[in-house]
Protein backbone atom coordinates (compact mmCIF):
# COMPACT_ATOMS: atom_id res chain seq x y z
CA UNK A 1 0.00 0.00 0.00
CA UNK A 2 1.48 3.13 -1.19
CA UNK A 3 1.19 6.21 1.95
CA UNK A 4 0.79 9.81 0.81
CA UNK A 5 0.84 12.97 3.50
CA UNK A 6 -1.91 14.19 2.09
CA UNK A 7 -5.02 12.62 -0.29
CA UNK A 8 -7.13 15.09 -2.15
CA UNK A 9 -10.34 13.88 -3.50
CA UNK A 10 -11.40 15.33 -6.47
CA UNK A 11 -9.55 17.27 -9.14
CA UNK A 12 -12.13 20.31 -9.75
CA UNK A 13 -11.86 24.23 -8.52
CA UNK A 14 -11.52 22.76 -4.56
CA UNK A 15 -9.26 19.87 -5.33
CA UNK A 16 -6.64 21.82 -7.41
CA UNK A 17 -6.64 24.89 -4.80
CA UNK A 18 -6.08 22.70 -1.84
CA UNK A 19 -3.53 21.02 -3.44
CA UNK A 20 -1.52 24.06 -4.62
CA UNK A 21 -1.48 25.74 -1.13
CA UNK A 22 -0.52 22.52 0.73
CA UNK A 23 2.40 22.18 -1.70
CA UNK A 24 2.95 25.91 -0.97
CA UNK A 25 2.96 24.99 2.67
CA UNK A 26 6.25 22.59 2.07
CA UNK A 27 4.70 19.20 1.75
CA UNK A 28 5.68 16.99 -1.19
CA UNK A 29 4.01 13.93 -0.70
CA UNK A 30 0.47 14.65 -2.58
CA UNK A 31 -1.69 12.81 -4.28
CA UNK A 32 -5.30 13.83 -5.94
CA UNK A 33 -7.68 11.55 -7.36
CA UNK A 34 -9.76 12.84 -10.04
CA UNK A 35 -12.65 10.57 -11.40
CA UNK A 36 -13.10 12.67 -14.73
CA UNK A 37 -10.79 12.39 -17.99
CA UNK A 38 -9.31 15.57 -17.03
CA UNK A 39 -8.68 17.65 -14.08
CA UNK A 40 -10.73 21.05 -13.92
CA UNK A 41 -14.16 19.25 -12.40
CA UNK A 42 -17.09 21.84 -13.19
CA UNK A 43 -15.22 24.43 -15.08
CA UNK A 44 -15.06 22.37 -17.97
CA UNK A 45 -18.36 22.46 -19.03
CA UNK A 46 -19.26 25.94 -17.64
CA UNK A 47 -18.16 27.74 -20.95
CA UNK A 48 -19.72 31.28 -19.73
CA UNK A 49 -17.48 34.27 -18.90
CA UNK A 50 -17.81 35.50 -15.56
CA UNK A 51 -15.07 33.57 -13.30
CA UNK A 52 -12.33 34.96 -11.84
CA UNK A 53 -12.83 38.37 -11.13
CA UNK A 54 -12.17 38.47 -7.35
CA UNK A 55 -9.03 35.75 -8.02
CA UNK A 56 -7.48 37.49 -10.97
CA UNK A 57 -9.47 40.40 -11.46
CA UNK A 58 -10.32 39.85 -14.37
CA UNK A 59 -13.35 37.98 -16.31
CA UNK A 60 -12.52 34.38 -17.25
CA UNK A 61 -14.39 31.28 -18.55
CA UNK A 62 -14.37 28.38 -16.97
CA UNK A 63 -12.00 26.42 -18.62
CA UNK A 64 -9.83 29.59 -19.00
CA UNK A 65 -9.99 29.48 -14.81
CA UNK A 66 -9.46 25.83 -14.41
CA UNK A 67 -6.26 25.97 -16.77
CA UNK A 68 -4.42 28.75 -14.61
CA UNK A 69 -4.86 26.27 -11.20
CA UNK A 70 -3.64 23.07 -13.27
CA UNK A 71 -1.17 24.84 -14.77
CA UNK A 72 0.02 25.29 -11.47
CA UNK A 73 -0.41 21.58 -10.58
CA UNK A 74 2.05 20.84 -13.18
CA UNK A 75 4.54 22.94 -12.64
CA UNK A 76 4.57 22.35 -9.11
CA UNK A 77 4.82 18.64 -10.40
CA UNK A 78 2.00 17.67 -8.04
CA UNK A 79 0.53 13.73 -8.48
CA UNK A 80 -2.95 13.10 -9.81
CA UNK A 81 -4.37 10.30 -11.02
CA UNK A 82 -7.26 10.67 -13.89
CA UNK A 83 -10.27 8.52 -14.62
CA UNK A 84 -9.92 7.07 -11.10
CA UNK A 85 -13.04 6.80 -8.72
CA UNK A 86 -12.55 6.68 -5.01
CA UNK A 87 -14.55 3.61 -3.73
CA UNK A 88 -14.38 3.71 -0.02
CA UNK A 89 -12.57 5.92 2.73
CA UNK A 90 -11.89 4.23 6.02
CA UNK A 91 -11.54 6.50 9.30
CA UNK A 92 -7.75 5.36 9.41
CA UNK A 93 -7.60 7.23 6.17
CA UNK A 94 -7.24 4.58 4.09
CA UNK A 95 -8.79 5.26 0.79
CA UNK A 96 -9.61 2.30 -1.62
CA UNK A 97 -9.64 3.31 -5.31
CA UNK A 98 -10.02 1.86 -8.92
CA UNK A 99 -8.83 2.22 -12.37
CA UNK A 100 -8.72 0.90 -15.72
CA UNK A 101 -4.74 0.40 -15.46
CA UNK A 102 -4.02 -0.05 -11.92
CA UNK A 103 -7.62 -2.38 -10.96
CA UNK A 104 -8.47 -1.82 -7.52
CA UNK A 105 -5.62 -0.46 -5.27
CA UNK A 106 -5.63 0.99 -1.58
CA UNK A 107 -3.24 4.21 -0.40
CA UNK A 108 -2.81 5.40 3.44
CA UNK A 109 -3.15 9.10 3.85
CA UNK A 110 -1.94 11.02 6.86
CA UNK A 111 -4.55 13.77 6.16
CA UNK A 112 -7.45 13.45 3.54
CA UNK A 113 -8.97 16.89 1.78
CA UNK A 114 -12.71 15.95 0.76
CA UNK A 115 -12.98 18.08 -2.30
CA UNK A 116 -16.13 16.03 -4.31
CA UNK A 117 -17.91 18.95 -5.17
CA UNK A 118 -22.22 18.07 -5.83
CA UNK A 119 -24.06 17.41 -7.85
CA UNK A 120 -27.97 18.17 -9.42
CA UNK A 121 -31.10 17.18 -7.35
CA UNK A 122 -32.55 14.63 -9.52
CA UNK A 123 -36.07 14.21 -10.84
CA UNK A 124 -36.87 11.67 -8.47
CA UNK A 125 -36.74 14.24 -5.54
CA UNK A 126 -39.67 16.55 -7.18
CA UNK A 127 -42.35 14.24 -7.47
CA UNK A 128 -43.48 15.17 -10.61
CA UNK A 129 -45.96 12.58 -12.69
CA UNK A 130 -45.62 11.21 -15.71
CA UNK A 131 -44.09 8.34 -17.69
CA UNK A 132 -40.01 8.30 -17.79
CA UNK A 133 -39.52 9.25 -21.34
CA UNK A 134 -36.32 10.19 -23.10
CA UNK A 135 -35.61 14.16 -22.90
CA UNK A 136 -35.50 14.79 -19.31
CA UNK A 137 -31.94 16.09 -18.29
CA UNK A 138 -30.59 17.99 -15.52
CA UNK A 139 -29.41 21.15 -16.79
CA UNK A 140 -25.84 20.31 -16.15
CA UNK A 141 -26.24 17.14 -18.03
CA UNK A 142 -27.39 19.17 -20.92
CA UNK A 143 -24.67 21.57 -20.38
CA UNK A 144 -21.57 18.78 -20.37
CA UNK A 145 -23.63 17.09 -23.61
CA UNK A 146 -23.59 20.48 -25.07
CA UNK A 147 -20.01 22.10 -24.35
CA UNK A 148 -18.23 19.28 -24.19
CA UNK A 149 -19.53 16.22 -26.30
CA UNK A 150 -20.78 18.31 -29.01
CA UNK A 151 -24.36 16.90 -28.83
CA UNK A 152 -27.79 18.91 -28.76
CA UNK A 153 -30.17 17.64 -26.56
CA UNK A 154 -33.86 18.66 -27.72
CA UNK A 155 -34.54 21.60 -30.22
CA UNK A 156 -38.23 22.57 -28.07
CA UNK A 157 -37.20 22.86 -24.47
CA UNK A 158 -38.84 24.10 -20.85
CA UNK A 159 -36.56 24.45 -18.20
CA UNK A 160 -38.04 23.92 -14.92
CA UNK A 161 -36.28 25.94 -11.98
CA UNK A 162 -34.45 29.32 -12.59
CA UNK A 163 -31.13 29.20 -10.81
CA UNK A 164 -28.03 29.71 -12.65
CA UNK A 165 -27.44 26.65 -14.21
CA UNK A 166 -31.14 26.76 -15.88
CA UNK A 167 -30.76 30.54 -17.19
CA UNK A 168 -27.37 29.81 -18.41
CA UNK A 169 -28.74 27.04 -20.01
CA UNK A 170 -31.64 28.78 -21.55
CA UNK A 171 -29.00 31.19 -23.51
CA UNK A 172 -26.56 28.33 -24.35
CA UNK A 173 -29.21 26.30 -26.20
CA UNK A 174 -30.78 29.31 -27.93
CA UNK A 175 -27.71 29.70 -29.48
CA UNK A 176 -27.28 26.48 -30.43
CA UNK A 177 -30.62 26.52 -32.35
CA UNK A 178 -33.07 25.11 -30.22
CA UNK A 179 -36.36 27.05 -29.07
CA UNK A 180 -36.87 27.79 -25.30
CA UNK A 181 -40.25 28.05 -24.40
CA UNK A 182 -40.20 28.81 -21.04
CA UNK A 183 -38.35 28.83 -17.58
CA UNK A 184 -40.84 27.92 -14.62
CA UNK A 185 -39.90 28.85 -11.20
CA UNK A 186 -41.79 27.55 -8.32
CA UNK A 187 -40.46 30.64 -5.89
CA UNK A 188 -41.79 34.29 -6.62
CA UNK A 189 -38.36 35.35 -7.24
CA UNK A 190 -35.56 33.83 -9.16
CA UNK A 191 -32.74 31.86 -7.11
CA UNK A 192 -30.53 33.70 -10.15
CA UNK A 193 -28.38 36.27 -10.31
CA UNK A 194 -29.48 39.89 -11.56
CA UNK A 195 -27.48 39.59 -14.58
CA UNK A 196 -28.05 36.19 -15.78
CA UNK A 197 -32.38 36.97 -15.81
CA UNK A 198 -30.94 40.30 -18.35
CA UNK A 199 -28.69 38.25 -20.51
CA UNK A 200 -29.66 34.77 -21.06
CA UNK A 201 -33.78 35.16 -20.62
CA UNK A 202 -34.40 38.74 -21.62
CA UNK A 203 -32.10 39.36 -24.61
CA UNK A 204 -33.58 36.08 -26.32
CA UNK A 205 -37.44 37.10 -25.13
CA UNK A 206 -37.50 33.81 -23.11
CA UNK A 207 -40.09 34.40 -20.67
CA UNK A 208 -39.41 33.51 -16.83
CA UNK A 209 -42.35 32.07 -14.74
CA UNK A 210 -42.63 33.12 -11.26
CA UNK A 211 -44.81 31.31 -9.21
CA UNK A 212 -45.30 28.28 -11.24
CA UNK A 213 -44.43 24.48 -11.63
CA UNK A 214 -44.69 21.51 -13.70
CA UNK A 215 -47.56 19.24 -12.83
CA UNK A 216 -47.44 17.19 -15.90
CA UNK A 217 -44.73 15.49 -18.55
CA UNK A 218 -46.50 13.87 -21.61
CA UNK A 219 -45.34 11.37 -23.83
CA UNK A 220 -44.30 7.65 -22.90
CA UNK A 221 -40.83 7.11 -25.56
CA UNK A 222 -39.85 10.98 -25.53
CA UNK A 223 -40.94 14.00 -24.49
CA UNK A 224 -44.19 15.54 -26.38
CA UNK A 225 -44.98 17.95 -24.01
CA UNK A 226 -45.16 19.44 -20.28
CA UNK A 227 -48.26 21.06 -18.58
CA UNK A 228 -47.06 23.85 -16.25
CA UNK A 229 -49.49 25.38 -13.64
CA UNK A 230 -49.31 28.26 -11.26
CA UNK A 231 -48.46 28.16 -7.75
CA UNK A 232 -50.44 29.71 -4.55
CA UNK A 233 -48.05 30.98 -1.59
CA UNK A 234 -47.96 27.05 -0.46
CA UNK A 235 -46.61 26.28 -3.83
CA UNK A 236 -49.72 24.25 -4.56
CA UNK A 237 -50.52 24.30 -7.96
CA UNK A 238 -54.05 26.61 -8.57
CA UNK A 239 -56.52 24.99 -10.79
CA UNK A 240 -57.54 26.42 -13.91
CA UNK A 241 -54.05 27.96 -14.46
CA UNK A 242 -52.67 25.18 -16.35
CA UNK A 243 -51.08 25.72 -19.44
CA UNK A 244 -49.47 23.29 -22.35
CA UNK A 245 -46.70 23.26 -24.01
CA UNK A 246 -45.56 21.28 -27.00
CA UNK A 247 -42.04 20.18 -26.17
CA UNK A 248 -39.34 17.25 -26.58
CA UNK A 249 -36.94 18.39 -23.95
CA UNK A 250 -37.86 19.16 -19.91
CA UNK A 251 -33.94 20.40 -18.73
CA UNK A 252 -34.69 20.73 -14.46
CA UNK A 253 -32.45 23.21 -12.65
CA UNK A 254 -33.65 22.86 -8.95
CA UNK A 255 -30.68 23.02 -7.17
CA UNK A 256 -27.14 21.21 -6.10
CA UNK A 257 -26.79 18.67 -3.19
CA UNK A 258 -22.90 18.49 -1.85
CA UNK A 259 -21.97 14.69 -2.62
CA UNK A 260 -21.02 13.31 0.74
CA UNK A 261 -21.73 9.15 0.16
CA UNK A 262 -17.48 8.88 0.68
CA UNK A 263 -17.93 11.29 3.67
CA UNK A 264 -20.61 9.72 6.08
CA UNK A 265 -19.23 6.18 4.78
CA UNK A 266 -16.60 7.35 6.61
CA UNK A 267 -18.57 8.57 9.49
CA UNK A 268 -17.90 12.46 9.30
CA UNK A 269 -20.76 14.61 10.55
CA UNK A 270 -23.17 16.01 8.56
CA UNK A 271 -24.67 19.35 8.42
CA UNK A 272 -28.60 19.20 8.31
CA UNK A 273 -28.73 22.24 6.81
CA UNK A 274 -25.95 22.43 3.95
CA UNK A 275 -26.13 18.25 3.66
CA UNK A 276 -22.20 18.91 3.60
CA UNK A 277 -19.11 18.25 6.57
CA UNK A 278 -19.57 20.15 10.30
CA UNK A 279 -15.97 22.14 10.15
CA UNK A 280 -14.33 23.78 12.60
CA UNK A 281 -12.46 26.77 11.99
CA UNK A 282 -9.19 24.90 9.86
CA UNK A 283 -12.03 23.32 7.85
CA UNK A 284 -11.16 19.84 9.71
CA UNK A 285 -14.34 17.91 9.93
CA UNK A 286 -15.45 15.74 13.14
CA UNK A 287 -12.78 13.48 11.82
CA UNK A 288 -8.98 14.33 13.01
CA UNK A 289 -6.67 15.37 9.69
CA UNK A 290 -10.05 15.32 7.47
CA UNK A 291 -10.22 18.33 6.13
CA UNK A 292 -13.67 19.37 3.26
CA UNK A 293 -13.69 22.52 1.04
CA UNK A 294 -15.54 23.52 -1.94
CA UNK A 295 -19.40 22.34 -2.88
CA UNK A 296 -18.55 19.31 -1.04
CA UNK A 297 -18.61 21.19 2.43
CA UNK A 298 -21.46 23.69 0.99
CA UNK A 299 -22.62 25.16 -1.87
CA UNK A 300 -20.93 27.79 -3.60
CA UNK A 301 -22.16 30.62 -5.72
CA UNK A 302 -18.60 32.00 -7.04
CA UNK A 303 -15.71 29.41 -7.66
CA UNK A 304 -13.44 32.45 -6.44
CA UNK A 305 -14.78 31.70 -2.54
CA UNK A 306 -14.46 28.12 -3.32
CA UNK A 307 -10.71 28.50 -4.57
CA UNK A 308 -9.91 30.99 -1.38
CA UNK A 309 -11.62 28.37 1.08
CA UNK A 310 -10.14 25.16 -0.41
CA UNK A 311 -6.76 27.31 0.04
CA UNK A 312 -7.19 27.71 3.27
CA UNK A 313 -8.11 23.61 3.37
CA UNK A 314 -4.66 23.15 2.09
CA UNK A 315 -2.72 24.74 4.38
CA UNK A 316 -4.21 23.93 7.64
CA UNK A 317 -3.80 20.33 6.62
CA UNK A 318 -0.03 20.81 5.56
CA UNK A 319 -0.25 22.19 9.11
CA UNK A 320 -1.92 19.38 10.96
CA UNK A 321 0.66 16.84 8.68
CA UNK A 322 3.88 18.84 10.12
CA UNK A 323 2.63 18.81 13.50
CA UNK A 324 1.61 22.69 13.78
CA UNK A 325 -2.06 22.49 14.36
CA UNK A 326 -2.97 21.84 17.59
CA UNK A 327 -4.89 18.95 18.93
CA UNK A 328 -8.55 20.44 19.06
CA UNK A 329 -8.52 18.15 22.86
CA UNK A 330 -6.49 20.48 23.98
CA UNK A 331 -7.20 24.16 22.81
CA UNK A 332 -10.71 26.07 24.18
CA UNK A 333 -13.60 25.80 21.57
CA UNK A 334 -16.04 28.78 20.41
CA UNK A 335 -19.84 27.97 19.52
CA UNK A 336 -20.72 29.85 16.02
CA UNK A 337 -24.82 30.15 16.35
CA UNK A 338 -27.02 31.06 13.16
CA UNK A 339 -29.32 33.59 14.60
CA UNK A 340 -32.30 35.32 13.21
CA UNK A 341 -32.32 34.96 9.19
CA UNK A 342 -28.95 33.19 8.59
CA UNK A 343 -29.92 29.31 7.61
CA UNK A 344 -26.33 27.95 8.72
CA UNK A 345 -22.43 28.67 8.73
CA UNK A 346 -19.69 27.99 7.63
CA UNK A 347 -17.43 26.93 10.48
CA UNK A 348 -19.82 25.78 13.01
CA UNK A 349 -17.16 25.81 16.33
CA UNK A 350 -13.85 27.92 16.33
CA UNK A 351 -10.54 27.01 18.23
CA UNK A 352 -9.44 31.03 18.66
CA UNK A 353 -5.69 29.41 19.34
CA UNK A 354 -5.93 27.10 15.82
CA UNK A 355 -7.08 30.26 13.76
CA UNK A 356 -5.35 32.08 11.44
CA UNK A 357 -5.04 35.81 12.16
CA UNK A 358 -8.60 36.55 10.33
CA UNK A 359 -10.94 33.99 9.66
CA UNK A 360 -13.87 34.07 7.19
CA UNK A 361 -17.32 33.01 8.20
CA UNK A 362 -19.50 32.69 4.89
CA UNK A 363 -23.33 32.02 5.66
CA UNK A 364 -26.52 32.55 3.66
CA UNK A 365 -29.40 34.47 4.60
CA UNK A 366 -33.13 33.32 4.38
CA UNK A 367 -35.00 35.36 2.64
CA UNK A 368 -33.91 38.93 0.93
CA UNK A 369 -32.87 41.55 3.55
CA UNK A 370 -32.88 45.39 2.26
CA UNK A 371 -30.69 47.98 4.44
CA UNK A 372 -30.12 45.66 6.96
CA UNK A 373 -26.58 44.90 9.12
CA UNK A 374 -24.90 41.77 9.74
CA UNK A 375 -24.15 41.44 13.69
CA UNK A 376 -21.76 39.16 15.21
CA UNK A 377 -22.52 39.17 18.79
CA UNK A 378 -19.44 37.11 21.11
CA UNK A 379 -21.31 36.30 24.50
CA UNK A 380 -23.46 39.47 24.76
CA UNK A 381 -21.46 41.94 23.03
CA UNK A 382 -22.36 42.91 19.61
CA UNK A 383 -18.62 42.99 17.69
CA UNK A 384 -19.94 43.47 14.78
CA UNK A 385 -22.27 45.29 12.85
CA UNK A 386 -22.24 45.68 8.94
CA UNK A 387 -25.03 47.56 6.92
CA UNK A 388 -25.49 46.21 3.83
CA UNK A 389 -28.10 47.55 1.27
CA UNK A 390 -29.28 43.86 -0.07
CA UNK A 391 -28.57 40.52 0.74
CA UNK A 392 -30.59 37.46 -0.69
CA UNK A 393 -30.54 33.56 -0.53
CA UNK A 394 -28.53 32.83 -3.71
CA UNK A 395 -25.78 35.26 -3.02
CA UNK A 396 -22.97 33.95 0.04
CA UNK A 397 -22.06 36.08 2.64
CA UNK A 398 -19.61 36.34 5.01
CA UNK A 399 -17.94 38.28 8.22
CA UNK A 400 -14.58 38.27 9.53
CA UNK A 401 -13.23 37.47 12.28
CA UNK A 402 -10.36 38.60 14.45
CA UNK A 403 -7.59 36.06 17.07
CA UNK A 404 -7.20 38.68 18.85
CA UNK A 405 -10.86 40.20 19.71
CA UNK A 406 -11.85 36.12 20.67
CA UNK A 407 -8.81 35.68 22.21
CA UNK A 408 -9.65 38.62 24.61
CA UNK A 409 -12.01 37.58 26.68
CA UNK A 410 -11.08 33.75 27.44
CA UNK A 411 -14.28 33.28 29.70
CA UNK A 412 -16.61 33.93 26.57
CA UNK A 413 -18.13 31.21 24.70
CA UNK A 414 -20.53 31.36 21.60
CA UNK A 415 -20.75 34.04 18.83
CA UNK A 416 -24.14 34.58 17.06
CA UNK A 417 -24.24 35.83 13.41
CA UNK A 418 -27.97 37.48 12.38
CA UNK A 419 -29.31 39.57 10.57
CA UNK A 420 -30.65 42.85 12.24
CA UNK A 421 -33.10 45.29 10.71
CA UNK A 422 -32.43 49.09 10.27
CA UNK B 1 -40.48 60.37 -27.02
CA UNK B 2 -39.15 56.81 -26.56
CA UNK B 3 -39.36 54.77 -23.30
CA UNK B 4 -37.02 51.90 -22.50
CA UNK B 5 -37.24 49.46 -19.24
CA UNK B 6 -34.26 47.60 -18.32
CA UNK B 7 -33.07 46.28 -15.06
CA UNK B 8 -30.29 46.70 -13.83
CA UNK B 9 -27.44 44.13 -13.18
CA UNK B 10 -24.83 45.66 -11.03
CA UNK B 11 -26.61 44.13 -7.90
CA UNK B 12 -29.67 41.75 -6.42
CA UNK B 13 -31.67 44.86 -5.92
CA UNK B 14 -32.01 44.84 -9.44
CA UNK B 15 -33.57 48.10 -9.98
CA UNK B 16 -36.65 48.40 -12.46
CA UNK B 17 -35.24 51.32 -14.54
CA UNK B 18 -37.28 53.67 -16.84
CA UNK B 19 -35.00 55.58 -19.47
CA UNK B 20 -36.67 58.34 -21.62
CA UNK B 21 -34.67 59.13 -24.83
CA UNK B 22 -35.77 61.35 -28.04
CA UNK B 23 -33.90 61.01 -31.09
CA UNK B 24 -31.40 58.93 -29.43
CA UNK B 25 -30.70 61.16 -26.61
CA UNK B 26 -31.09 60.08 -23.41
CA UNK B 27 -33.42 62.63 -21.22
CA UNK B 28 -33.96 61.25 -18.29
CA UNK B 29 -32.71 57.98 -15.91
CA UNK B 30 -35.71 56.98 -13.62
CA UNK B 31 -35.19 53.86 -10.71
CA UNK B 32 -32.32 53.54 -10.28
CA UNK B 33 -30.52 53.45 -6.71
CA UNK B 34 -27.23 54.19 -6.95
CA UNK B 35 -24.68 55.44 -9.72
CA UNK B 36 -23.56 52.14 -11.26
CA UNK B 37 -27.42 51.49 -12.34
CA UNK B 38 -27.43 55.14 -14.24
CA UNK B 39 -23.76 54.33 -15.39
CA UNK B 40 -25.43 51.05 -16.88
CA UNK B 41 -28.51 52.31 -18.08
CA UNK B 42 -26.94 54.63 -20.47
CA UNK B 43 -24.54 52.39 -21.81
CA UNK B 44 -27.56 49.64 -22.15
CA UNK B 45 -29.78 52.09 -24.49
CA UNK B 46 -26.91 53.39 -26.50
CA UNK B 47 -24.74 50.42 -27.08
CA UNK B 48 -25.06 47.34 -25.29
CA UNK B 49 -22.44 44.84 -25.96
CA UNK B 50 -22.04 41.59 -24.82
CA UNK B 51 -19.66 38.45 -24.84
CA UNK B 52 -20.45 35.79 -26.89
CA UNK B 53 -19.03 32.70 -25.73
CA UNK B 54 -20.10 28.83 -27.71
CA UNK B 55 -18.11 25.74 -28.91
CA UNK B 56 -16.67 24.70 -31.97
CA UNK B 57 -16.59 21.20 -33.37
CA UNK B 58 -12.53 20.34 -33.78
CA UNK B 59 -11.19 18.22 -36.48
CA UNK B 60 -8.63 15.43 -35.27
CA UNK B 61 -8.34 16.28 -31.71
CA UNK B 62 -8.60 14.79 -28.19
CA UNK B 63 -12.16 15.97 -27.60
CA UNK B 64 -15.36 16.65 -29.73
CA UNK B 65 -15.40 20.18 -29.61
CA UNK B 66 -13.55 23.22 -28.58
CA UNK B 67 -15.02 26.35 -26.29
CA UNK B 68 -14.45 29.62 -27.64
CA UNK B 69 -14.93 33.53 -26.87
CA UNK B 70 -15.12 36.65 -28.24
CA UNK B 71 -12.01 38.33 -27.14
CA UNK B 72 -13.95 41.64 -26.36
CA UNK B 73 -17.70 42.09 -25.59
CA UNK B 74 -19.61 42.60 -29.12
CA UNK B 75 -22.47 44.51 -29.72
CA UNK B 76 -25.46 42.56 -29.20
CA UNK B 77 -27.04 42.39 -32.12
CA UNK B 78 -24.01 40.91 -33.98
CA UNK B 79 -24.61 37.58 -31.49
CA UNK B 80 -26.29 35.50 -34.12
CA UNK B 81 -23.83 36.16 -37.14
CA UNK B 82 -21.52 35.60 -34.67
CA UNK B 83 -22.49 32.18 -33.81
CA UNK B 84 -23.73 32.05 -37.72
CA UNK B 85 -19.96 32.86 -38.51
CA UNK B 86 -18.65 30.36 -36.38
CA UNK B 87 -20.55 27.21 -37.56
CA UNK B 88 -18.81 26.96 -40.19
CA UNK B 89 -15.10 27.09 -38.84
CA UNK B 90 -13.41 23.66 -37.90
CA UNK B 91 -10.37 24.44 -36.68
CA UNK B 92 -7.43 21.38 -36.40
CA UNK B 93 -5.72 19.92 -33.07
CA UNK B 94 -3.79 20.72 -31.52
CA UNK B 95 -5.46 24.14 -30.02
CA UNK B 96 -4.29 26.50 -27.40
CA UNK B 97 -5.86 28.62 -24.93
CA UNK B 98 -5.40 32.38 -26.75
CA UNK B 99 -5.85 30.52 -30.30
CA UNK B 100 -7.81 32.57 -33.23
CA UNK B 101 -10.60 30.25 -34.22
CA UNK B 102 -12.18 33.26 -36.16
CA UNK B 103 -10.83 36.60 -36.97
CA UNK B 104 -12.61 39.78 -37.06
CA UNK B 105 -16.27 37.92 -36.21
CA UNK B 106 -19.11 39.49 -38.06
CA UNK B 107 -17.33 42.19 -39.09
CA UNK B 108 -16.89 43.76 -35.31
CA UNK B 109 -13.34 43.63 -35.36
CA UNK B 110 -13.18 41.54 -32.49
CA UNK B 111 -11.42 37.92 -32.44
CA UNK B 112 -12.72 35.17 -31.66
CA UNK B 113 -9.98 33.08 -29.62
CA UNK B 114 -10.15 29.09 -27.77
CA UNK B 115 -10.51 29.34 -24.14
CA UNK B 116 -9.55 25.45 -23.95
CA UNK B 117 -6.28 23.08 -24.65
CA UNK B 118 -7.28 20.65 -27.11
CA UNK B 119 -4.65 18.22 -28.06
CA UNK B 120 -4.37 15.34 -31.19
CA UNK B 121 -6.06 12.02 -29.74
Amino acid sequence: MKNYDIVIIGGGPAGLAAAISARESKIESILILERDRELGGILNQCIHNGFGLHTFQEELTGPEYADRFICQVEEKNIAYKLNTIVLDITSEKVITAMNREEGLFQTQAKAVILAMGCRERPRGALNIPGYRPAGIYSAGTAQRLVNMEGCLPGREVVILGSGDIGLIMARRLTLEGAKVQAVAELMPYSGGLKRNIVQCLNDYDIPLKLSHTVIDIQGKKRVEGVTLAAVDAQGKPIPGTEEHYACDTLLLSVGLIPENELSRGMGVELNSVTSGPKVDESLETSLEGVFACGNVLHVHDLVDFVSAESAAAGRNAAAYVKGELPGRASVKKLFLRHGEGVRYTVPETICPERMDEELTVRFRVSRVYQSCYISAYFDHERIRHKKRQIMAPGEMEDIKLTKEELLKYPDRKQITIMIEEG
Amino acid sequence: METKRLTCINCPLGCALTVEMEEGNILYIKGNSCKRGAVYAQKEVTNPVRTVTTTVAVKDGALPVVSVKTREPIPKEKIFDCIQELKRVRPAAPIHIGDVILADAAGTGVDVVATKQVLAP
